[in-house]
């Protein structure tokens, strides 16, 4: 017998794997390059 | 192009894009994912599920593309040395993962209420985990050239060599049986009704873009700690 399965469920998954990874990922990369700048602007007043 | 290889030059144009794309990329991938989710009808055949290609093709294109970008940045740097191009390869690197990792995730979810199955060791889904894994000894090979201070060949060399895979990807579904269907959107010709059609191409624009601005936030991370290193090495040789 075919179990029934919640389509909604598995396009909820989906998204939420989706969104959460490319927002993480757009906050690391703007994160990492403001530190990285931060960094090279120390550097230079030293 | 060579122009582009100035650092100074290449900042003054990051310093207002990166925000340009990030912001622009993000506002047009949401408006796709909130129409593919509330506005598009049930497929007939997929039913709910098919809302997952509005997030599952974007990625699958730009694990793709990340790694097409690696090859095309890492060849211009084996041929002309600029230190821009190896910079550029780098950064395409983690965003290239992250969405090849999320289009095989998205896939797999999707795979299981229309397959019945979560995965299957066909020639798509085999060349895709591949390519993800190719990501991990890129990304892991670029770290440590620039830790040990090795050549920056050795990567790039890797890059262009890792590229053979795209073409199988690409041709998979065609040269092999497989339960993932066959190219709907070909040059100039889509299986795909228009509305599906256009969220989806609004999606990939979207995520295009957030793409780009990853790559350039990345590229400028690099340069700057890069310039940071410098300017500590050369103030630490004066003082001796």
């Amino acid at each position: 017998m075919r179990e029934a399965l919640d389509q909604w469920d598995f396009v909820i998954a989906a998204y939420a794997v989706g969104i959460v990874a490319t927002l993480a990922l757009v906050a690391w990369a703007w994160w990492d390059m403001k530190r990285a700048e931060r960094r090279r602007e120390e550097a230079r007043r030293k | 192009m060579h122009g582009f290889a100035n650092p100074k030059r290449f900042l003054s144009l990051a310093r207002w894009l990166t925000p340009l794309l990030l912001l622009s990329g993000l506002v047009l991938a949401g408006a796709a994912l909130v129409w593919g989710l509330f506005v598009v009808p049930p497929d007939r055949l997929m039913g709910e599920t098919v809302r997952i290609l509005f997030l599952h093709v974007p990625t699958a294109w730009l694990g793709m593309g990340g790694w097409t970008a690696i090859a095309i940045a890492s060849g211009v740097y084996l041929v002309w040395r600029h230190p821009l191009a190896d910079l550029a390869a780098r950064a395409a690197a983690v965003p290239g993962m992250i969405f090849t990792a999320v289009c095989l995730a998205t896939g797999s979810i999707w795979g299981r209420p229309t397959w019945g199955t979560w995965w299957v060791w066909d020639g798509r889904l085999t060349s895709m985990l591949v390519l993800l894994f190719l990501y991990f000894g890129y990304i892991a090979l670029a770290q440590a050239v620039a830790r040990e201070g090795g050549s920056s060949r050795i990567p790039a060399i890797f890059g262009l060599v890792g590229a053979i895979n795209i073409p199988i990807i690409n041709r998979s579904v065609v040269w092999w049986n497989s339960l993932h269907q066959p190219p709907s959107i070909t040059a100039g010709k889509s299986a795909i009704d228009a509305e599906f059609l256009v969220p989806l191409l609004i999606a990939v624009l979207g995520f295009s873009l957030i793409f780009g601005g990853v790559v350039l936030a990345r590229m400028r991370a690099l340069l700057g700690d890069i310039q940071a290193e410098a300017r500590l090495r050369r103030k630490a040789s004066e003082a001796a």
